[in-house]
Protein backbone atom coordinates (compact mmCIF):
# COMPACT_ATOMS: atom_id res chain seq x y z
CA UNK A 1 0.00 0.00 0.00
CA UNK A 2 1.24 3.57 -0.95
CA UNK A 3 -1.58 6.42 -0.93
CA UNK A 4 1.22 9.29 0.21
CA UNK A 5 1.66 10.24 -3.54
CA UNK A 6 -1.87 10.06 -4.56
CA UNK A 7 -3.00 11.87 -1.32
CA UNK A 8 -0.46 14.50 -2.17
CA UNK A 9 -1.90 14.89 -5.47
CA UNK A 10 -5.34 15.30 -4.92
CA UNK A 11 -4.32 17.39 -2.38
CA UNK A 12 -2.15 19.64 -5.22
CA UNK A 13 -5.00 19.29 -7.82
CA UNK A 14 -7.94 20.82 -5.24
CA UNK A 15 -5.43 23.01 -4.25
CA UNK A 16 -5.02 24.58 -8.01
CA UNK A 17 -8.58 24.72 -8.45
CA UNK A 18 -10.47 28.24 -7.30
CA UNK A 19 -12.94 28.05 -4.64
CA UNK A 20 -15.79 30.59 -4.89
CA UNK A 21 -14.52 33.96 -4.59
CA UNK A 22 -10.92 33.14 -3.79
CA UNK A 23 -8.43 32.29 -6.58
CA UNK A 24 -5.01 31.64 -6.01
CA UNK A 25 -1.95 33.50 -7.32
CA UNK A 26 -0.32 32.40 -10.64
CA UNK A 27 2.85 31.91 -8.57
CA UNK A 28 1.33 29.75 -6.36
CA UNK A 29 -0.69 27.88 -9.08
CA UNK A 30 3.10 27.23 -10.65
CA UNK A 31 4.28 26.00 -7.42
CA UNK A 32 1.49 23.50 -7.75
CA UNK A 33 1.52 22.43 -10.56
CA UNK A 34 5.71 21.19 -10.37
CA UNK A 35 4.44 19.68 -6.80
CA UNK A 36 1.89 17.59 -9.05
CA UNK A 37 4.76 16.94 -11.72
CA UNK A 38 6.73 15.47 -9.46
CA UNK A 39 3.81 13.48 -7.45
CA UNK A 40 2.98 11.72 -10.68
CA UNK A 41 6.53 11.28 -11.45
CA UNK A 42 7.15 9.57 -8.21
CA UNK A 43 3.96 7.33 -8.80
CA UNK A 44 5.21 6.10 -12.52
CA UNK A 45 8.91 5.67 -10.93
CA UNK A 46 7.12 3.61 -7.99
CA UNK A 47 4.46 1.73 -10.17
CA UNK A 48 8.13 0.38 -12.41
CA UNK A 49 10.26 0.02 -9.45
CA UNK A 50 13.08 2.67 -10.40
CA UNK A 51 13.33 4.19 -7.01
CA UNK A 52 12.63 2.10 -3.73
CA UNK A 53 9.35 2.13 -2.05
CA UNK A 54 11.14 3.84 0.94
CA UNK A 55 12.03 6.70 -0.75
CA UNK A 56 8.68 7.35 -3.15
CA UNK A 57 6.78 7.16 0.33
CA UNK A 58 9.03 9.34 1.77
CA UNK A 59 8.68 12.09 -1.12
CA UNK A 60 4.74 11.48 -0.58
CA UNK A 61 4.79 12.21 2.99
CA UNK A 62 7.14 15.50 2.10
CA UNK A 63 4.77 16.92 -0.47
CA UNK A 64 1.95 16.63 1.78
CA UNK A 65 3.45 17.62 5.01
CA UNK A 66 4.50 20.60 2.23
CA UNK A 67 0.73 21.19 1.55
CA UNK A 68 -0.38 21.03 5.50
CA UNK A 69 2.03 23.51 6.28
CA UNK A 70 1.14 25.53 2.94
CA UNK A 71 -2.84 25.54 4.07
CA UNK A 72 -1.65 26.75 7.90
CA UNK A 73 0.27 28.65 7.27
CA UNK A 74 -0.55 30.74 3.77
CA UNK A 75 -3.38 33.08 3.98
CA UNK A 76 -3.94 32.14 0.47
CA UNK A 77 -4.96 28.42 1.59
CA UNK A 78 -6.88 29.07 4.58
CA UNK A 79 -10.17 28.28 2.20
CA UNK A 80 -8.91 25.03 1.58
CA UNK A 81 -8.20 23.36 5.33
CA UNK A 82 -10.96 21.43 5.03
CA UNK A 83 -9.17 19.19 2.71
CA UNK A 84 -6.58 18.87 4.61
CA UNK A 85 -8.78 18.09 7.15
CA UNK A 86 -10.51 15.60 5.80
CA UNK A 87 -7.41 13.71 4.57
CA UNK A 88 -5.21 14.14 7.57
CA UNK A 89 -6.63 11.10 9.40
CA UNK A 90 -6.18 9.06 6.27
CA UNK A 91 -2.34 10.19 6.01
CA UNK A 92 -1.73 9.53 9.82
CA UNK A 93 -2.53 5.88 9.72
CA UNK A 94 -1.22 5.52 6.46
CA UNK A 95 1.93 6.72 8.44
CA UNK A 96 1.66 5.08 11.54
CA UNK A 97 1.00 1.68 9.50
CA UNK A 98 4.09 2.52 7.72
CA UNK A 99 6.30 3.24 10.39
CA UNK A 100 5.01 0.25 12.56
CA UNK A 101 5.56 -2.03 9.44
CA UNK A 102 9.06 -0.99 9.07
CA UNK A 103 9.96 -1.17 12.32
CA UNK A 104 8.90 -4.45 13.43
CA UNK A 105 6.90 -6.48 10.47
CA UNK A 106 5.81 -8.90 13.63
CA UNK A 107 3.85 -6.62 15.45
CA UNK A 108 2.29 -5.34 12.04
CA UNK A 109 1.02 -8.48 11.51
CA UNK A 110 -1.14 -8.67 14.53
CA UNK A 111 -2.01 -4.83 14.24
CA UNK A 112 -2.68 -4.87 10.53
CA UNK A 113 -6.52 -5.56 11.29
CA UNK A 114 -7.04 -2.46 13.19
CA UNK A 115 -4.93 -0.64 11.53
CA UNK A 116 -7.32 -1.70 8.66
CA UNK A 117 -10.27 -0.92 10.27
CA UNK A 118 -8.81 2.65 11.56
CA UNK A 119 -8.13 3.35 7.82
CA UNK A 120 -11.32 2.83 6.46
CA UNK A 121 -12.99 4.97 9.63
CA UNK A 122 -10.14 7.72 8.25
CA UNK A 123 -11.69 7.11 4.13
CA UNK A 124 -15.17 6.99 5.68
CA UNK A 125 -14.39 10.80 7.27
CA UNK A 126 -12.01 11.88 4.45
CA UNK A 127 -15.65 11.00 2.02
CA UNK A 128 -18.18 12.59 4.13
CA UNK A 129 -15.70 15.37 4.70
CA UNK A 130 -14.80 15.71 0.59
CA UNK A 131 -18.90 15.95 0.11
CA UNK A 132 -19.32 18.49 2.99
CA UNK A 133 -16.67 20.81 1.42
CA UNK A 134 -18.06 19.89 -2.38
CA UNK A 135 -21.58 21.31 -0.62
CA UNK A 136 -19.86 24.27 0.74
CA UNK A 137 -17.63 25.12 -2.18
CA UNK A 138 -20.77 25.14 -4.63
CA UNK A 139 -21.91 27.30 -2.36
CA UNK A 140 -19.58 29.56 -2.20
CA UNK A 141 -19.38 29.28 -6.53
CA UNK A 142 -22.94 29.84 -6.51
CA UNK A 143 -21.79 33.19 -4.40
CA UNK A 144 -19.33 33.87 -6.60
CA UNK A 145 -21.39 33.49 -9.38
CA UNK A 146 -23.84 36.05 -7.92
CA UNK A 147 -21.20 37.96 -6.80
CA UNK A 148 -20.13 38.36 -10.67
CA UNK A 149 -23.86 38.91 -11.49
CA UNK A 150 -23.70 41.76 -9.15
CA UNK A 151 -20.44 42.42 -10.54
CA UNK A 152 -21.41 42.95 -14.19
CA UNK A 153 -24.73 44.59 -13.03
CA UNK A 154 -23.03 46.95 -11.15
CA UNK A 155 -20.73 47.23 -14.50
CA UNK A 156 -23.80 47.99 -16.48
CA UNK A 157 -25.18 50.41 -14.50
CA UNK A 158 -22.29 52.19 -14.02
CA UNK A 159 -22.02 52.26 -17.49
CA UNK A 160 -26.00 53.21 -18.39
CA UNK A 161 -24.96 55.98 -14.90
CA UNK A 162 -21.92 57.83 -17.50
CA UNK A 163 -24.21 57.58 -20.60
CA UNK A 164 -26.82 59.00 -18.51
CA UNK A 165 -24.83 61.48 -17.21
CA UNK A 166 -23.58 62.26 -20.25
CA UNK A 167 -27.16 62.49 -21.98
CA UNK A 168 -27.56 65.40 -19.20
CA UNK A 169 -24.69 67.21 -19.41
CA UNK A 170 -25.70 67.62 -23.30
CA UNK A 171 -29.58 68.36 -22.67
CA UNK A 172 -28.37 70.85 -19.30
CA UNK A 173 -25.86 72.52 -21.92
CA UNK A 174 -29.09 72.65 -24.76
CA UNK A 175 -31.79 73.69 -22.60
CA UNK A 176 -29.06 76.22 -21.04
CA UNK A 177 -28.36 77.77 -24.47
CA UNK A 178 -32.26 77.49 -24.96
CA UNK A 179 -32.65 79.49 -21.81
CA UNK A 180 -30.25 82.25 -23.25
CA UNK A 181 -31.73 82.63 -26.72
CA UNK A 182 -35.08 83.00 -24.70
CA UNK A 183 -33.79 85.69 -22.60
CA UNK A 184 -32.37 87.29 -25.51
CA UNK A 185 -35.84 86.69 -27.50
CA UNK A 186 -37.49 88.23 -24.12
CA UNK A 187 -35.43 91.48 -24.17
CA UNK A 188 -35.78 92.40 -27.87
CA UNK A 189 -38.94 91.88 -27.39
CA UNK A 190 -39.73 93.97 -24.73
CA UNK A 191 -37.49 96.74 -26.56
CA UNK A 192 -39.72 96.32 -29.15
CA UNK A 193 -43.01 96.71 -27.38
CA UNK A 194 -41.21 99.90 -26.15
CA UNK A 195 -40.55 100.95 -29.67
CA UNK A 196 -44.26 100.00 -30.69
CA UNK A 197 -45.75 102.05 -28.01
CA UNK A 198 -43.66 104.69 -29.36
CA UNK A 199 -44.36 104.53 -32.81
CA UNK A 200 -48.47 104.07 -31.50
CA UNK A 201 -47.73 107.40 -29.50
CA UNK A 202 -46.07 108.78 -32.80
CA UNK A 203 -48.42 107.69 -34.93
CA UNK A 204 -51.41 109.08 -33.13
CA UNK A 205 -49.22 111.96 -33.19
CA UNK A 206 -48.94 112.05 -36.76
CA UNK A 207 -52.24 112.03 -37.27
CA UNK A 208 -52.55 115.12 -35.12
CA UNK A 209 -49.60 117.47 -36.60
CA UNK A 210 -51.85 118.98 -39.22
CA UNK A 211 -55.03 119.45 -36.73
CA UNK A 212 -52.74 120.93 -34.39
CA UNK A 213 -51.33 122.99 -36.76
CA UNK A 214 -54.71 123.94 -37.81
CA UNK A 215 -55.98 124.39 -34.05
CA UNK A 216 -52.70 126.57 -33.22
CA UNK A 217 -53.40 128.80 -36.43
CA UNK A 218 -56.63 129.54 -35.78
CA UNK A 219 -56.59 131.01 -32.24
CA UNK A 220 -53.43 133.47 -33.45
CA UNK A 221 -55.19 134.21 -36.22
CA UNK A 222 -57.92 135.78 -33.63
CA UNK A 223 -55.34 136.93 -31.59
CA UNK A 224 -54.16 139.22 -34.46
CA UNK A 225 -57.25 140.21 -35.61
CA UNK A 226 -58.61 141.42 -32.74
CA UNK A 227 -55.34 143.46 -31.87
CA UNK A 228 -55.66 144.51 -35.15
CA UNK A 229 -59.49 145.77 -34.56
CA UNK A 230 -58.71 147.05 -31.40
CA UNK A 231 -55.93 149.59 -32.44
CA UNK A 232 -58.37 150.79 -34.75
CA UNK A 233 -61.31 151.17 -32.24
CA UNK A 234 -58.96 152.92 -29.97
CA UNK A 235 -58.30 155.67 -32.98
CA UNK A 236 -61.88 155.59 -33.71
CA UNK A 237 -62.46 155.88 -30.33
CA UNK A 238 -60.32 159.51 -29.87
CA UNK A 239 -62.48 160.96 -32.87
CA UNK A 240 -65.64 160.43 -31.04
CA UNK A 241 -64.17 161.74 -28.21
CA UNK A 242 -63.22 164.66 -30.23
CA UNK A 243 -66.62 164.94 -31.02
CA UNK A 244 -67.76 164.59 -27.53
CA UNK A 245 -69.62 161.78 -28.94
CA UNK A 246 -69.91 159.91 -24.71
CA UNK A 247 -72.07 157.03 -26.02
CA UNK A 248 -70.28 156.21 -28.43
CA UNK A 249 -66.91 156.30 -26.61
CA UNK A 250 -68.66 154.34 -24.12
CA UNK A 251 -69.97 151.28 -27.01
CA UNK A 252 -66.29 150.97 -28.24
CA UNK A 253 -64.95 150.97 -24.72
CA UNK A 254 -66.88 147.95 -23.97
CA UNK A 255 -65.89 146.19 -27.07
CA UNK A 256 -62.19 147.18 -26.24
CA UNK A 257 -62.99 144.99 -23.30
CA UNK A 258 -64.44 142.45 -24.98
CA UNK A 259 -61.31 142.14 -27.62
CA UNK A 260 -58.73 141.61 -24.95
CA UNK A 261 -60.97 139.04 -22.95
CA UNK A 262 -61.37 137.44 -26.67
CA UNK A 263 -57.70 137.59 -26.97
CA UNK A 264 -56.93 136.20 -23.98
CA UNK A 265 -59.29 133.51 -24.58
CA UNK A 266 -57.73 132.27 -27.46
CA UNK A 267 -54.39 133.04 -26.73
CA UNK A 268 -54.67 130.80 -23.67
CA UNK A 269 -56.48 128.49 -26.44
CA UNK A 270 -52.98 128.05 -28.34
CA UNK A 271 -50.99 127.42 -25.53
CA UNK A 272 -53.29 125.03 -24.01
CA UNK A 273 -52.62 123.03 -27.59
CA UNK A 274 -48.83 122.99 -27.14
CA UNK A 275 -49.10 121.96 -23.80
CA UNK A 276 -51.45 119.23 -24.94
CA UNK A 277 -48.91 118.27 -27.89
CA UNK A 278 -45.79 118.55 -25.73
CA UNK A 279 -47.13 116.36 -23.01
CA UNK A 280 -48.93 113.55 -25.64
CA UNK A 281 -45.18 113.13 -26.82
CA UNK A 282 -43.53 113.45 -23.66
CA UNK A 283 -42.59 110.24 -22.58
CA UNK A 284 -44.47 109.14 -19.60
CA UNK A 285 -43.31 109.89 -16.08
CA UNK A 286 -46.28 108.06 -14.36
CA UNK A 287 -46.89 111.37 -12.52
CA UNK A 288 -50.79 111.07 -11.54
CA UNK A 289 -52.42 114.36 -11.85
CA UNK A 290 -56.22 115.26 -11.61
CA UNK A 291 -57.52 115.26 -15.25
CA UNK A 292 -60.64 117.62 -16.38
CA UNK A 293 -61.66 114.86 -19.50
CA UNK A 294 -64.55 117.75 -20.84
CA UNK A 295 -61.19 119.70 -21.65
CA UNK A 296 -58.82 116.46 -22.43
CA UNK A 297 -62.21 115.28 -24.94
CA UNK A 298 -63.21 118.62 -26.40
CA UNK A 299 -59.78 119.32 -27.40
CA UNK A 300 -58.56 115.74 -29.00
CA UNK A 301 -61.66 116.21 -30.94
CA UNK A 302 -60.73 118.89 -32.53
CA UNK A 303 -57.18 117.97 -33.00
CA UNK A 304 -58.24 114.93 -34.49
CA UNK A 305 -60.83 116.07 -36.93
CA UNK A 306 -58.53 119.06 -37.97
CA UNK A 307 -56.13 116.49 -38.26
CA UNK A 308 -57.37 114.14 -40.22
CA UNK A 309 -58.68 116.87 -42.65
CA UNK A 310 -55.62 118.22 -43.18
CA UNK A 311 -54.55 114.84 -44.59
CA UNK A 312 -57.34 113.65 -46.70
CA UNK A 313 -58.90 116.48 -47.83
CA UNK A 314 -62.02 114.69 -49.04
CA UNK A 315 -62.13 113.67 -45.17
CA UNK A 316 -65.02 115.00 -43.72
CA UNK A 317 -67.60 114.48 -40.42
CA UNK A 318 -70.04 116.45 -38.53
CA UNK A 319 -69.07 116.24 -35.34
CA UNK A 320 -70.69 117.16 -31.83
CA UNK A 321 -69.77 117.18 -28.20
CA UNK A 322 -72.20 116.95 -25.03
CA UNK A 323 -70.09 117.61 -21.84
CA UNK A 324 -71.86 117.47 -18.41
CA UNK A 325 -70.66 120.53 -16.81
CA UNK A 326 -70.71 118.83 -13.08
CA UNK A 327 -68.05 115.89 -14.17
CA UNK A 328 -66.08 114.81 -11.30
CA UNK A 329 -62.39 115.31 -12.42
CA UNK A 330 -60.61 112.21 -12.31
CA UNK A 331 -57.43 110.71 -10.28
CA UNK A 332 -54.71 110.04 -13.40
CA UNK A 333 -51.87 110.31 -15.86
CA UNK A 334 -53.05 112.89 -18.45
CA UNK A 335 -51.03 112.11 -21.39
CA UNK A 336 -52.01 108.56 -21.07
CA UNK A 337 -56.21 108.93 -20.49
CA UNK A 338 -55.71 111.69 -23.62
CA UNK A 339 -54.33 108.71 -25.40
CA UNK A 340 -57.35 106.57 -25.16
CA UNK A 341 -59.68 109.17 -26.14
CA UNK A 342 -57.69 110.26 -28.90
CA UNK A 343 -57.44 106.85 -30.25
CA UNK A 344 -60.68 106.24 -29.92
CA UNK A 345 -61.92 109.54 -31.81
CA UNK A 346 -59.44 108.67 -33.99
CA UNK A 347 -60.90 105.19 -34.64
CA UNK A 348 -63.98 107.16 -35.11
CA UNK A 349 -63.40 109.35 -37.40
CA UNK A 350 -61.23 106.23 -39.27
CA UNK A 351 -64.85 104.29 -39.20
CA UNK A 352 -66.89 107.01 -40.75
CA UNK A 353 -64.88 107.97 -43.39
CA UNK A 354 -64.75 104.57 -44.73
CA UNK A 355 -68.04 103.72 -44.53
CA UNK A 356 -68.70 107.46 -46.01
CA UNK A 357 -66.24 106.16 -49.33
CA UNK A 358 -68.52 103.19 -49.37
CA UNK A 359 -71.39 104.76 -49.49
CA UNK A 360 -70.47 105.99 -52.73
CA UNK A 361 -71.12 102.91 -54.30
CA UNK A 362 -74.14 101.59 -52.37
CA UNK A 363 -77.23 100.19 -54.45
CA UNK A 364 -79.76 101.45 -52.14
CA UNK A 365 -80.36 105.54 -52.51
CA UNK A 366 -80.73 105.56 -48.82
CA UNK A 367 -77.66 104.75 -47.66
CA UNK A 368 -76.00 107.18 -50.53
CA UNK A 369 -77.04 109.74 -48.99
CA UNK A 370 -74.49 108.66 -45.36
CA UNK A 371 -73.77 111.40 -43.21
CA UNK A 372 -71.19 110.83 -40.97
CA UNK A 373 -70.95 112.16 -37.90
CA UNK A 374 -69.13 111.57 -34.38
CA UNK A 375 -70.51 112.12 -30.59
CA UNK A 376 -68.57 112.32 -27.59
CA UNK A 377 -70.52 113.20 -24.24
CA UNK A 378 -69.62 113.00 -20.79
CA UNK A 379 -71.73 112.03 -17.83
CA UNK A 380 -71.58 111.77 -14.09
CA UNK A 381 -72.25 107.94 -12.92
CA UNK A 382 -73.75 108.32 -9.81
CA UNK A 383 -72.30 105.40 -7.81
CA UNK A 384 -69.24 103.89 -9.43
CA UNK A 385 -67.55 100.96 -7.41
CA UNK A 386 -69.11 103.28 -4.17
CA UNK A 387 -68.12 106.81 -5.26
CA UNK A 388 -68.88 109.49 -7.81
CA UNK A 389 -67.57 108.24 -11.57
CA UNK A 390 -66.60 109.67 -14.52
CA UNK A 391 -68.53 107.94 -17.97
CA UNK A 392 -67.59 109.29 -21.42
CA UNK A 393 -68.91 107.82 -24.52
CA UNK A 394 -67.77 107.99 -28.25
CA UNK A 395 -70.27 107.07 -30.91
CA UNK A 396 -69.78 106.86 -34.50
CA UNK A 397 -71.92 105.99 -36.67
CA UNK A 398 -69.98 103.94 -39.36
CA UNK A 399 -70.15 100.37 -40.22
CA UNK A 400 -69.94 98.85 -37.19
CA UNK A 401 -68.00 96.08 -35.97
CA UNK A 402 -68.85 92.70 -37.09
CA UNK A 403 -69.60 90.30 -34.39
CA UNK A 404 -67.45 87.89 -34.91
CA UNK A 405 -64.16 90.31 -34.28
CA UNK A 406 -65.19 92.08 -31.33
CA UNK A 407 -63.84 90.18 -28.77
CA UNK A 408 -60.36 90.37 -30.71
CA UNK A 409 -60.23 94.44 -31.11
CA UNK A 410 -58.52 94.45 -27.62
CA UNK A 411 -55.99 92.15 -28.59
CA UNK A 412 -52.81 93.26 -29.44
CA UNK A 413 -51.82 93.99 -33.22
CA UNK A 414 -55.37 93.12 -34.20
CA UNK A 415 -56.04 95.50 -37.04
CA UNK A 416 -58.65 95.77 -39.32
CA UNK A 417 -56.72 98.46 -41.34
CA UNK A 418 -54.90 97.95 -43.97
CA UNK A 419 -50.93 96.54 -43.92
CA UNK A 420 -49.02 99.74 -42.45
CA UNK A 421 -51.85 101.83 -41.43
CA UNK A 422 -52.13 100.54 -38.10
CA UNK A 423 -50.03 99.23 -35.20
CA UNK A 424 -52.98 97.07 -34.04
CA UNK A 425 -51.95 98.01 -30.57
CA UNK A 426 -54.29 101.48 -30.04
CA UNK A 427 -57.31 99.52 -28.47
CA UNK A 428 -55.08 97.12 -26.91
CA UNK A 429 -53.12 99.97 -25.11
CA UNK A 430 -56.16 101.96 -24.06
CA UNK A 431 -57.82 99.04 -22.46
CA UNK A 432 -54.68 98.65 -20.35
CA UNK A 433 -54.63 102.16 -19.70
CA UNK A 434 -58.07 102.21 -18.30
CA UNK A 435 -57.49 98.92 -16.13
CA UNK A 436 -54.47 100.66 -14.97
CA UNK A 437 -56.54 103.66 -14.21
CA UNK A 438 -59.62 101.88 -11.95
CA UNK A 439 -61.98 101.67 -14.92
CA UNK A 440 -63.64 99.84 -17.72
CA UNK A 441 -63.62 99.97 -21.40
CA UNK A 442 -66.47 98.59 -23.08
CA UNK A 443 -67.77 98.60 -26.36
CA UNK A 444 -71.56 98.16 -28.06
CA UNK A 445 -71.94 97.79 -32.10
CA UNK A 446 -74.37 97.41 -34.66
CA UNK A 447 -73.76 96.58 -37.91
CA UNK A 448 -74.73 98.73 -40.12
CA UNK A 449 -76.05 101.49 -37.43
CA UNK A 450 -72.45 102.31 -35.74
CA UNK A 451 -70.19 101.69 -32.92
CA UNK A 452 -70.26 103.39 -29.10
CA UNK A 453 -66.91 103.18 -26.96
CA UNK A 454 -67.55 103.51 -22.94
CA UNK A 455 -65.09 104.85 -20.53
CA UNK A 456 -66.13 104.17 -17.00
CA UNK A 457 -63.36 105.54 -14.45
CA UNK A 458 -63.60 106.66 -10.62
CA UNK A 459 -64.05 110.44 -9.90
CA UNK A 460 -62.49 112.21 -7.66
CA UNK A 461 -64.65 113.14 -4.51
CA UNK A 462 -64.59 117.35 -4.75
CA UNK A 463 -65.32 118.32 -1.98
CA UNK A 464 -61.53 116.83 -0.80
CA UNK A 465 -59.24 118.60 -1.87
CA UNK A 466 -55.88 116.46 -3.68
CA UNK A 467 -52.81 117.84 -4.35
CA UNK B 1 -77.01 145.26 -48.29
CA UNK B 2 -76.91 141.67 -46.82
CA UNK B 3 -74.47 139.32 -46.78
CA UNK B 4 -73.90 136.23 -44.90
CA UNK B 5 -70.58 134.69 -43.33
CA UNK B 6 -70.32 131.18 -42.63
CA UNK B 7 -67.50 129.84 -40.40
CA UNK B 8 -67.86 127.12 -37.51
CA UNK B 9 -65.61 129.62 -35.04
CA UNK B 10 -68.25 131.73 -33.33
CA UNK B 11 -65.60 134.66 -32.71
CA UNK B 12 -65.78 136.03 -36.10
CA UNK B 13 -68.74 137.54 -35.67
CA UNK B 14 -67.87 139.56 -32.88
CA UNK B 15 -64.88 140.23 -35.40
CA UNK B 16 -66.52 141.49 -38.42
CA UNK B 17 -69.06 143.00 -36.52
CA UNK B 18 -66.31 145.09 -35.37
CA UNK B 19 -64.54 145.52 -38.85
CA UNK B 20 -67.59 147.03 -40.41
CA UNK B 21 -68.81 149.04 -37.77
CA UNK B 22 -68.95 151.92 -39.28
CA UNK B 23 -71.00 150.37 -42.41
CA UNK B 24 -73.20 148.38 -40.59
CA UNK B 25 -74.03 152.08 -38.44
CA UNK B 26 -74.94 153.76 -41.68
CA UNK B 27 -77.47 151.01 -42.09
CA UNK B 28 -75.48 150.35 -45.88
CA UNK B 29 -74.04 146.76 -44.73
CA UNK B 30 -76.22 144.16 -43.02
CA UNK B 31 -74.47 140.68 -41.77
CA UNK B 32 -75.89 137.46 -40.74
CA UNK B 33 -73.43 134.66 -39.24
CA UNK B 34 -74.04 131.05 -39.61
CA UNK B 35 -71.76 128.33 -37.58
CA UNK B 36 -72.26 125.51 -40.09
CA UNK B 37 -73.35 124.67 -43.29
CA UNK B 38 -76.55 123.78 -42.61
CA UNK B 39 -77.63 126.73 -40.83
CA UNK B 40 -76.16 128.62 -43.70
CA UNK B 41 -79.11 127.21 -45.44
CA UNK B 42 -81.78 127.32 -43.17
CA UNK B 43 -80.54 131.12 -42.93
CA UNK B 44 -81.03 131.83 -46.90
CA UNK B 45 -84.19 129.77 -46.95
CA UNK B 46 -85.98 131.77 -44.35
CA UNK B 47 -87.14 134.24 -47.27
CA UNK B 48 -87.51 133.42 -51.16
CA UNK B 49 -85.79 134.84 -53.02
CA UNK B 50 -82.97 135.46 -50.31
CA UNK B 51 -82.65 139.02 -48.78
CA UNK B 52 -78.54 138.25 -48.74
CA UNK B 53 -76.71 138.75 -51.90
CA UNK B 54 -73.04 137.47 -50.89
CA UNK B 55 -72.00 134.79 -49.09
CA UNK B 56 -68.37 134.52 -47.51
CA UNK B 57 -67.74 131.02 -46.36
CA UNK B 58 -65.13 128.87 -44.28
CA UNK B 59 -64.14 126.00 -46.06
CA UNK B 60 -62.99 123.90 -43.23
CA UNK B 61 -66.04 122.83 -41.10
CA UNK B 62 -67.74 120.27 -39.19
CA UNK B 63 -70.35 118.40 -41.20
CA UNK B 64 -71.01 120.01 -44.61
CA UNK B 65 -67.65 122.00 -45.78
CA UNK B 66 -67.71 124.94 -47.08
CA UNK B 67 -67.00 123.25 -50.71
CA UNK B 68 -69.97 121.00 -50.21
CA UNK B 69 -72.15 124.40 -48.86
CA UNK B 70 -70.91 126.37 -52.29
CA UNK B 71 -72.33 123.99 -54.52
CA UNK B 72 -75.85 123.86 -53.42
CA UNK B 73 -76.12 127.85 -53.04
CA UNK B 74 -74.86 127.90 -56.49
CA UNK B 75 -77.00 124.68 -57.51
CA UNK B 76 -80.23 126.07 -55.56
CA UNK B 77 -79.37 130.11 -55.50
CA UNK B 78 -77.06 130.66 -59.00
CA UNK B 79 -77.48 134.25 -58.34
CA UNK B 80 -76.02 134.62 -55.09
CA UNK B 81 -71.95 135.52 -54.92
CA UNK B 82 -70.24 133.12 -52.96
CA UNK B 83 -66.03 133.18 -51.74
CA UNK B 84 -64.48 131.23 -50.19
CA UNK B 85 -62.56 132.12 -46.67
CA UNK B 86 -60.21 128.96 -45.48
CA UNK B 87 -56.65 128.66 -43.84
CA UNK B 88 -55.80 126.19 -46.73
CA UNK B 89 -54.76 128.32 -49.50
CA UNK B 90 -53.62 125.21 -51.34
CA UNK B 91 -54.40 124.86 -55.35
CA UNK B 92 -56.55 122.16 -54.47
CA UNK B 93 -59.15 123.69 -52.80
CA UNK B 94 -58.57 127.09 -54.57
CA UNK B 95 -59.13 125.10 -57.81
CA UNK B 96 -62.70 122.93 -56.40
CA UNK B 97 -63.82 126.80 -55.30
CA UNK B 98 -63.48 128.38 -58.38
CA UNK B 99 -64.36 125.29 -60.71
CA UNK B 100 -67.73 125.56 -58.22
CA UNK B 101 -68.30 128.63 -58.86
CA UNK B 102 -66.61 130.50 -55.93
CA UNK B 103 -66.53 134.72 -56.93
CA UNK B 104 -63.25 135.08 -54.80
CA UNK B 105 -60.87 132.73 -52.73
CA UNK B 106 -59.44 134.70 -49.48
CA UNK B 107 -57.28 133.42 -47.37
CA UNK B 108 -57.10 133.28 -43.15
CA UNK B 109 -55.94 135.32 -41.58
CA UNK B 110 -58.13 137.07 -43.60
CA UNK B 111 -56.87 141.06 -45.09
CA UNK B 112 -59.84 142.91 -43.92
CA UNK B 113 -58.77 145.93 -46.51
CA UNK B 114 -59.51 144.11 -49.73
CA UNK B 115 -62.73 142.00 -47.74
CA UNK B 116 -64.06 145.62 -47.58
CA UNK B 117 -62.56 146.23 -51.46
CA UNK B 118 -64.54 143.37 -52.46
CA UNK B 119 -67.77 144.77 -50.61
CA UNK B 120 -67.32 148.33 -52.06
CA UNK B 121 -67.14 147.00 -55.49
CA UNK B 122 -70.42 144.94 -54.72
CA UNK B 123 -72.66 147.91 -53.45
CA UNK B 124 -71.42 150.56 -56.21
MG1 LIG C 1 -63.09 126.45 -39.68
Amino acid sequence: MNFENIIALILLYYLRKPIGVAAISPEWKNWLKWGMIVAVTTLVLQATNLLPDLLTKFIGLALIAGVVYAVVNIEDFHGRRSLVYALLPLIVISVISDIIEFVSPNWYKTLEYLLDIAGFFALIWAISMWFISRKQRKALELERKKAEEREKEFRITESLKAELEVQVAERTAALTQQKEALEKALNELKSTQTQLIHAEKMASLGELTAGIAHEIQNPLNFVNNFSEVSHELIQEMQEELSKGEIEEVKAIAMDLAQNLEKINHHGKRADAIVKGMLQHSRSNDGKKDLCDLNAIADEYLRLSYHGLRAKDKSFNSDFSIELDPDLPKVEGIPQELGRVILNLINNAFYAVNERSKNAKDEKDPNLQTYKPKVTISTSTIPDFKGKKGVKISLSDNGSGIPENIRSKIFQPFFTTKPTGQGTGLGLSLSYDIIKAHGGNLTLKSKEGLGTTFEITLPGVDQSRKVL
Amino acid sequence: MKILIVDDEKDVEMLFRQKFRKEIKNGNLELVFAFSGAEAMRVLEESNPPKVVYVFSDINMPGMTGLELLDKIKEKYPQINVSMISAYGDSDNYNKAIKSGAKEFFTKPINFDSLREEIKALMN
